[in-house]
């Protein structure tokens, strides 16, 4: 989806984030700006379709108003020239690593793109990382397309190829970041993760996403959202993202933007 | 004895306290004409009256009174108006037993004058009325004043500044305007329709209030600046929650304040599923604090649905920062009060969610920088309280992102805005002012409305 925001976009670095609303009722939620054109004025996000907000964002027709947008929040992915690095995009994390690959190639590093899903008809921005990376990997999980795999297998075996490896930027779902730190931990490979535990104001003032990195509390909406992932509490996280299940099913079925 | 003593301070019609429990309308229901009239009756009329003195924004309390007992109730809302824009919140929620009534000289025998309670009648009738009237605007001075932060301070800057005819835009992070008075007080204490009421009024004179707008995120104030406003005021507050740094802080159920109270008035949680944002309804509820914000999560926290709220205070009730009405009113309500008590642990059970709070208890030693009793722990007193969702308020820090993105702006060792001098707000940037909060630390509405219009004043100099 395409917003008008130009502020935004004129503002905003890889690895940082937007807070929409799509009605005054609504509730506020972060989605990473996956693209931005400033001379248009226009920012990019890609969102999955799992609540309420994201069933009624998707039932919106072009040139309608969202309720608020605000934004570019967080840090910024920490750049500079790596050597080699590694993008592992999972599912619609690969929208996340879209900016980190096109900023990393742009900082003079060598971009090897992994990109996996459950299957091929849901892999997004395959030509558009095709383009502006060294090298692509393809995996989906039920072998409909590329290797035949998770991306935990293709980044164990580009290590165990000899590739040297300077970094390591992992982006999905949380069990998927939390083995590929496995993958790369005795390896001592930094690797790079953008969490996405739950916000409300996304400015530093609640705590909703605090999360637990070395031992130390710290809130993904200010601090973060990338962590060393060799740190990061992926369990406290999951526990945190199940916070309101029961609630986000209530409001999933009350949801009448499809009516 | 003056025959005007004999009159009691009038009492003010409260929901009763079983029947508010369950709701969030607002508590205190105001005086009546009659009331109000006899309240304003026992006014001595001193001729050097020291409730002026004890108010932080200068209100010519006998003035506004003597108004009153001519029945002339908007003559005395304009008459408050003349130094204090936002009567209606402050008759609400200013600590008036420790600023004007405290000064009152029928307090040193009796009662003093009820000064919030008739400053609260006269704002609320002028509302009702719908005599609020716009004062007129000079003509423009051609100079434009951004204001960052729409809370008690920002409010009163703006309000300030636009009638001395400068062109002023106010920018708020929130889709909403009115900062704390919007995200942080209930609508038990301060129902939102008059926050609304008050931001309305200023873009009526002709301010502009700009929503979703982080500055230091998106522009900071140097682009401000750069843009043409010829001075900045940064009224952006406390708002970084504390926590204690214990294990097991981060347990699903364990809330800031700032975040629990946020999701209910922000975000309305309070009335999910019609709004969306969701808030955990505990049954057995720990607020840890002593503050108005561990009052108003704990009597939030009765309101949706628990069966125990407690107040866990380290402290004795004699500390408590809490204005004395706000703790009355919580334990009217049924908030249980476990003091000389500090928590050191939680407990989770196997979804992550908090199911116990390891407690210790405390004896007041010697007293710490503060001048309180300093509290220390009872050795091999610890004891365990079953909890399923915990509040933590017991304080703000400075949120960083103005300082950390406004090169030259001097900050103290905790992060707050150093100003040059107090009666100005001047920091050490050219044109960049401060006042509220993010200088002082959390104090009160009342505090940063003074600093605001001392702000407002320098300003004005400064643009002349």
């Amino acid at each position: 989806m395409t917003i008008d925001a130009p502020q935004i976009a004129a503002k905003r670095k890889a690895g940082q984030f937007v807070v929409i609303m799509t009605e005054e009722k609504g509730e506020r939620i972060p989605l990473t700006i996956v693209d931005s054109d400033k001379d248009a004025g226009t920012v990019t996000i890609i969102f999955q379709v799992v609540g309420k907000t994201t069933m009624c964002l998707a039932a919106m027709k072009e040139g309608e108003d969202l309720f608020a947008v605000l934004g570019p929040l967080g840090t910024p992915t920490e750049m500079e020239k790596f050597g080699t690095t590694v993008v592992v995009g999972g599912g619609v994390g690969i929208g996340v690593a879209y900016p980190i690959i096109k900023a990393l190639q742009e900082a003079g590093n060598k971009v090897i793109a992994i990109i996996g899903a459950r299957s091929k008809n849901i892999l997004i921005l395959e030509n558009e990382i095709q383009a502006i990376c060294d090298r692509l990997i393809v995996a989906t999980d039920d072998g409909s397309y590329g290797v035949h795999g998770f991306v935990t297998n293709v980044l164990q075996d580009l290590i165990e190829s000899g590739e040297v490896i300077n970094r390591v930027f992992a982006i999905g779902p949380v069990p998927m970041m939390k083995f590929l730190c496995e993958v790369t931990r005795p390896y001592k490979i930094k690797t790079i993760v953008s969490l996405n535990p739950i916000m409300v104001d996304a400015t530093g003032m609640c705590g909703a996403c605090r999360v637990a990195v070395g031992g130390k509390t710290k809130f993904a909406c200010v601090d973060g959202p990338e962590f060393d992932g060799h740190d990061v509490d992926f369990d406290l996280l999951t526990n945190r993202l199940r916070m309101y299940n029961g609630e986000e099913e209530e409001a999933r079925k009350g949801c009448r933007c499809h009516e | 004895m003056s025959k005007k003593e004999k009159i009691p301070r009038q009492m003010m019609p409260e929901q009763d306290p079983k029947v508010r429990s369950t709701n969030f309308d607002e508590v205190p229901l105001g005086y009546t004409e009659e009331q109000a009239v006899i309240e304003a009756g026992r006014c001595l009329q001193c001729k050097n009256p020291l409730c002026i003195k004890g108010c932080p924004v200068d209100v010519n309390i006998p003035e506004f009174i003597k108004l009153i007992t001519e029945r002339d109730f908007i003559g005395a809302a304009r008459k408050i108006k003349d130094t204090n824009s936002l009567p209606a919140i402050c008759g609400r929620v200013c600590p008036q037993e420790s600023q004007c009534e405290s000064q009152c000289i029928l307090g040193k025998k009796g009662e003093p004058v009820a000064v919030g309670r008739l400053e609260r009648f006269v704002a609320d009738y002028e509302r009702n009325a719908g005599a609020v009237q716009i004062p007129e605007i000079p003509a423009s001075s051609g100079k434009r004043v951004a204001v960052v932060g729409s809370g008690p301070a920002g409010l009163t800057v703006a309000g300030d500044l636009v009638k001395c005819g400068h062109k002023v835009t106010i920018f708020e992070g929130l889709h909403k305007a009115g900062g704390v008075l919007i995200y942080g007080i209930p609508e038990f204490r301060l129902p939102k329709d008059i926050v609304d009421a008050e931001i309305s009024y200023l873009e009526k004179m002709g301010v502009e209030v700009v929503t979703n707008a982080v500055i230091g995120r998106g522009k900071t104030v140097d682009d401000l600046l750069d843009e043409g406003f010829d001075a900045v005021f940064l009224g952006v507050g406390a708002g970084a929650p504390v926590f204690m740094d214990i294990p097991g802080e981060n347990l699903s159920g364990i809330y800031s304040a700032n975040e629990y109270l946020t999701r209910s008035n922000l975000m309305k949680a309070y009335r999910f599923p019609e709004y969306d944002t969701p808030i955990a309804r505990g049954k057995n509820v720990a607020v840890l604090g002593a503050g108005n914000v561990t009052m108003d999560s704990a009597r939030t926290a009765l309101r949706l649905g628990a069966e125990n709220v407690t107040v866990v205070y380290r402290r004795t009730e004699v500390e408590m920062p809490a204005r004395a009405e706000e703790a009355h009113h919580a334990k009217e309500e049924g908030v249980q009060f476990k003091l000389l008590t500090n928590p050191v642990e939680y407990i989770g059970d196997e979804n992550g969610w908090v199911k116990q709070m390891k407690c210790i208890r405390m004896e007041l030693g010697e007293p710490d920088d503060s001048g309180r009793r300093r509290p220390v722990p009872i050795e091999g007193s610890e004891f365990v309280m079953d909890v399923d969702m915990v509040v933590v308020a017991i304080g703000t820090n400075a949120n960083p992102v103005i300082p950390v993105t406004t090169p030259g702006l001097e900050t103290n060792r905790r992060g707050y805005i150093v100003v040059t001098d107090e009666e100005t707000g001047k920091t050490s940037r050219e044109g960049v002012y401060a006042g509220g909060d993010i200088v002082t630390g959390s104090a009160t509405v009342i505090m940063a409305m003074g600093a605001a219009k001392k702000a407002a004043r320098a300003i004005d100099a400064y643009l002349k």
